[in-house]
């Protein structure tokens, strides 16, 4: 079943228009990744679904609503999450405080503190510590687990492995298993393709703000990924 | 002795002091909201507390239970109104448009009530005192005035450190764009900090009104000794604020010792002197 669809999605920074007209569409429980050069509109489509950049109602479906038009702190409350580019945890509060504030618009659901710390239990040892006090990994598995205390049916993961080292990085990606283990869906936007293409089923490839490739992850025909990344 | 006297009366004093401080240093400390209009705000809240005991003939003490709800109620209303759409551009917009609330409070006052001073009396609460012996005696009301600014500030600690609101409050002050991405709806919460703001404000209005007379045009001065009290603090410091308001009611009462001029004058100089020394105030906390 279709959880989010983007119809014609279009969004600008001041006049600079920065999508055209993009279709994207997420399965329940399905992981999608997102890849494509350097601004070619990855961030700002997951900004554009979280509600932090503005577009017309009807251009973002959610779970059958139109949700385009609403602003993020409603699209929580919805049910999608965001794991921003960079973590950006709170540095006044402490890890556990950064965690409880995911779970600030109360939404019900499965994930709480217990089971974050299940996931990630590095994050209980140094729970009472400044978030920012964490290493790079550990800030990103905080963020990660904030994004779920929001219980989203949709967690949006925006470079989830900038500054990180290889061995960290697949550490944190095989526990993203475990998160679309009950039925959430993915999104991961990601410099490293083949990270990326590894972690979903179906890819779309962003170039200068459109679509310029969608393919299942497995089988597609490799030419035609690198003519659509560098517009060739 | 005499002296001791005379810092105890200071310290005392400071109490109020830090609750004029306290509301100001909210709404910077959570929206970098500099709220021109908060001295004429503690003035409102006087006349609010003054038309209380005038239609009912209550105890001005007993007002607060009128001034704060009514004061708690015009904050959030606004800043959501009104200071919420000042904040997307810098420092500058909500500094005249507090400004202009300012100048707007202090002339519906002269229009509406007039320019007489007036005085609430709270009974001989205001006269009692204590002595500790040893010659050194506290009144029993600005006692009072010390401990709400002392329990005020405990109870501002306990709501940013132990409620979900306060959590809000403390990450939306660091990365409002991120708090807004993570369910924090920011226009609702910084009406909620600005309404928090004015149950000081409100109590500061009240307490004020029955320690010394108060007119249309007394705002400004009590928005100088806020500003004071924080700085000498620190910034995003509560507990350095009512040590602020404790240094700046001293200097005054050391001030007003020396000569009955020198009282405003030796607040404002210690306030230089320590800046001079400790630009950034006594506990600085901000990090930017």
């Amino acid at each position: 079943m279709t959880l989010l669809q983007t119809r014609g999605l279009r969004a600008f920074y001041g006049d600079f228009q920065a999508l055209f007209d993009v279709d994207v569409t997420v399965a329940e429980g399905e992981t999608v990744a997102i890849i494509g050069a350097n601004g070619a509109g990855k961030t700002t489509f997951l900004r554009a679904v979280a509600g932090a950049l503005s577009c017309g109602a009807e251009m973002v479906e959610f779970d059958g609503a139109r949700v385009g038009a609403l602003s993020a702190h409603e699209i929580v409350r919805r049910g999608i999450a965001m794991v921003p580019e960079g973590r950006r945890l709170f540095p006044s509060l402490t890890v556990e405080e950064n965690l409880l504030l995911g779970g600030y618009c109360g939404r019900p659901g499965a994930w709480t503190l217990a089971r974050v710390y299940e996931l990630f239990p590095v994050l209980e040892e140094r729970r009472a510590i400044p978030a920012t006090s964490l290493s790079g990994g550990q800030q990103q598995m905080a963020a990660i687990g904030r994004a779920l205390m929001s219980n989203p049916r949709l967690l949006l993961c925006d470079e989830l492995s900038l500054g990180l080292a290889p061995v960290v990085i697949r550490d944190i990606y095989a526990r993203l298993e475990s998160i679309t283990a009950d039925g959430t869906a993915l999104v991961i936007v990601e410099q490293d393709i083949s990270r990326a293409l590894e972690a979903s089923t179906r890819f779309y490839c962003f170039q200068e703000g459109r679509v310029a490739l969608t393919a299942a992850c497995r089988g597609f025909d490799q030419e035609a990924l690198t003519s659509a990344y560098f517009g060739l | 002795m005499e002296w001791l006297n005379i810092f105890v009366q200071g310290a005392l004093l400071g109490g109020l002091y830090a609750l004029f401080a306290i509301g100001l240093s909210l709404a910077f400390g959570i929206m970098r909201l500099v709220n021109i209009a908060h001295g004429d705000l503690i003035v409102l809240s006087a006349y609010v507390a003054l038309m209380a005991v005038n239609a009912t003939g209550m105890n001005p003490l007993v007002s607060i239970v009128v001034v704060v709800p009514v004061m708690f109620v015009l904050g959030y209303l606004l800043q959501r109104g009104l200071l919420n759409l000042t904040l997307s551009g810098g420092l500058l917009p909500p500094l005249l448009v507090t400004f202009g609330i300012s100048v707007i409070i202090e002339n519906l006052l002269l229009e509406l009530v007039g320019a007489d001073t007036y005085k609430l009396s709270a009974g001989s609460i205001e006269t009692d005192s204590l002595h500790l012996g040893g010659g050194i005696a506290v009144g029993v009301y600005p006692l009072l005035v010390f401990a709400t600014a002392a329990l005020s500030i405990a109870g501002l600690q306990l709501l940013f450190y132990r409620t979900a609101l306060g959590r809000a409050f403390r990450a939306t002050s660091d990365d409002a764009d991120t708090a807004e991405l993570m369910g924090v709806d920011n226009r609702h919460l910084y009406a909620m900090a600005m309404a928090i703001a004015m149950i000081f404000t409100a109590l500061a209005g009240v307490l004020m009104a029955i320690r010394t007379t108060f007119d249309p045009a007394a705002g400004p001065i009590r928005l100088i000794f806020a500003f004071e009290a924080v700085i000498i603090g620190g910034l995003g410091s509560l507990w350095g604020t009512l040590l602020g308001g404790m240094v700046l009611g001293i200097a005054q009462a050391v001030g007003a010792a020396l000569s009955p001029t020198w009282q405003i004058l030796a607040g404002h100089i210690a306030f230089l002197l320590i800046l001079l020394v400790r630009p950034s105030g006594l506990f600085p906390r901000t990090r930017d």
